[in-house]
């Protein structure tokens, strides 16, 4: 099973703009209650779609820059990446059949 | 995926009235399972501190409470899963309950699912969600850093979310539509002797305005009904709460704000159907009448099960 990948500022352009498939970049920090009721759904869903969607993980509190840049002011966000920009944008706690629609339309 | 979907007893919501249920049922040897949408901990996961919990002088950090509660549950057998429940039937004595990873049945449901923040219901708010408008101080003030914001309402959420938010912003106005607040004293006293914070009284938001993100509100003075604009980048509302029941309308009697009647033995309507916590009607909504509430349902559904 693929597990989530930790990205930073440094690492998002190559793994995530440059990334042949689209990425689902989960938007957290420690100390936000909705993130953790997220991961353990974002955890699935990198399982799930293995091969289809690389799934990754970016902690704003280390990572300021890359959460700025697209505008992120809300924890958690989940942005999927493809061909390098953002195409979807979901903000705060979804049930993960609705996490599923969402990537569904976007592949 | 589950390999037997048959329980005695089947929470609804890993909240602390749910994981207390946990604790009292898998104790009783019943095969419990705890269905939980997302993380375990309920509304306590945003908290922060919790304060007023018995044990913990010092406070106690929400996520450390919801994590200690779940571990103690697990030890004693509590089984998980995480699924989003979308109905419960009624099939002779049994109860399925329906999930997003399937159905599972049970002697005895207990629904402890809590509720939600509600909108404000305002122009503007949807689109600006994340974008200025939040629902969550702990986890958004970070973003409000020596900018001024708002909170919308007066209850204890709203002076929680108040009070977090000074470790942040430069200036928080709290926008209430009383001339008195109904959060609870020592709240009220903490949030109108805060130098960072002020208060509009008797006023209401009617609409949330920006561009890419929130630029300002538009505000109403309620006996008045004078209009006013306050220039501001974030909101964060904490108006109130809605019991996580839509699912239940047709099976449970429910009371019309949405909430769970029950008697002093968390019983519904149904027999066999339980309900605990913030979702009852009359729930205080506080962690320590979550608890106890909790531990009711758990013990009179043993005696149902028992006696079936």
């Amino acid at each position: 099973m693929s597990k989530p990948v930790e990205v930073n500022d440094s690492s998002f352009d190559q793994m995530v703009l440059q990334s042949k498939t689209p990425v689902l970049v989960d938007f957290w920090a420690a100390w936000c209650g909705p993130c953790r009721m997220v991961a353990p759904i974002v955890e699935e869903l990198a399982g799930e779609y293995e091969g289809k969607v690389t799934v990754v993980k970016l902690n704003v509190d280390e990572n300021p820059k890359t959460a700025s840049q697209y505008g992120v002011m809300s924890i958690p966000t989940l942005l999927v990446f493809k061909d390098g920009a953002p195409v979807s944008n979901i903000v705060g706690f979804r049930p993960k059949a609705e996490l599923k629609r969402n990537l569904d339309d976007v592949l | 995926m589950l390999k037997k979907r048959e329980y005695d007893v089947v929470i609804i919501g890993g909240g602390p009235a749910g994981l207390t249920a946990g604790i009292y049922a898998a104790r009783a040897r019943l095969k419990s399972l705890l269905v939980e949408r997302g993380a375990m901990g309920g509304l306590i996961i945003n908290a922060g501190v919790v304060e007023n919990y018995p044990g913990f002088p010092d406070g106690i950090n929400g996520l450390e409470l919801a994590d200690a509660m779940q571990r103690q549950a697990v030890k004693f057998g509590l089984e998980t899963l995480i699924a989003e429940v979308t109905g419960l039937e009624v099939k002779d004595e049994q109860k399925v309950v329906q999930t997003g990873e399937g159905d599972v049945t049970a002697g005895a449901v207990i629904v402890a699912g809590g509720s939600d923040r509600v909108k404000l219901g305002v122009p503007g708010e949807e689109e600006f969600t994340g974008r200025g408008v939040a629902y969550c101080a702990v986890c958004d003030g970070y973003f409000y850093r020596d900018i001024p914001v708002a909170v919308a309402g007066g209850g204890n959420a709203a002076m929680n979310e108040a009070l977090e938010l000074t470790k942040f912003a430069s200036r928080v106005t709290v926008i209430h539509r009383r001339d008195e607040l109904r959060a609870t004293k020592i709240l009220q006293e903490r949030a109108l002797a805060d130098p960072k914070i002020e208060f509009l009284w008797n006023t209401v938001v009617e609409a949330i305005e920006g561009e890419d993100t929130v630029k300002r509100l538009r505000l109403k003075n309620v006996p008045t009904g004078e209009k006013s604009t306050l220039d501001i980048s974030g909101i964060f509302v904490a108006v109130g709460f809605r019991p996580n029941t839509d699912y239940l309308k047709k099976i449970i009697h429910l009371a019309d704000n949405g909430t769970i009647i029950t008697n002093e033995k968390m019983e519904t309507d149904v027999p066999g159907i339980y309900a605990a916590g913030d979702i009852r009607s009359g729930s205080i909504r506080q962690v320590a009448a979550a608890v106890g509430d909790g531990a009711v349902a758990a013990i009179y559904a043993e005696r149902y099960i028992a006696a079936k």
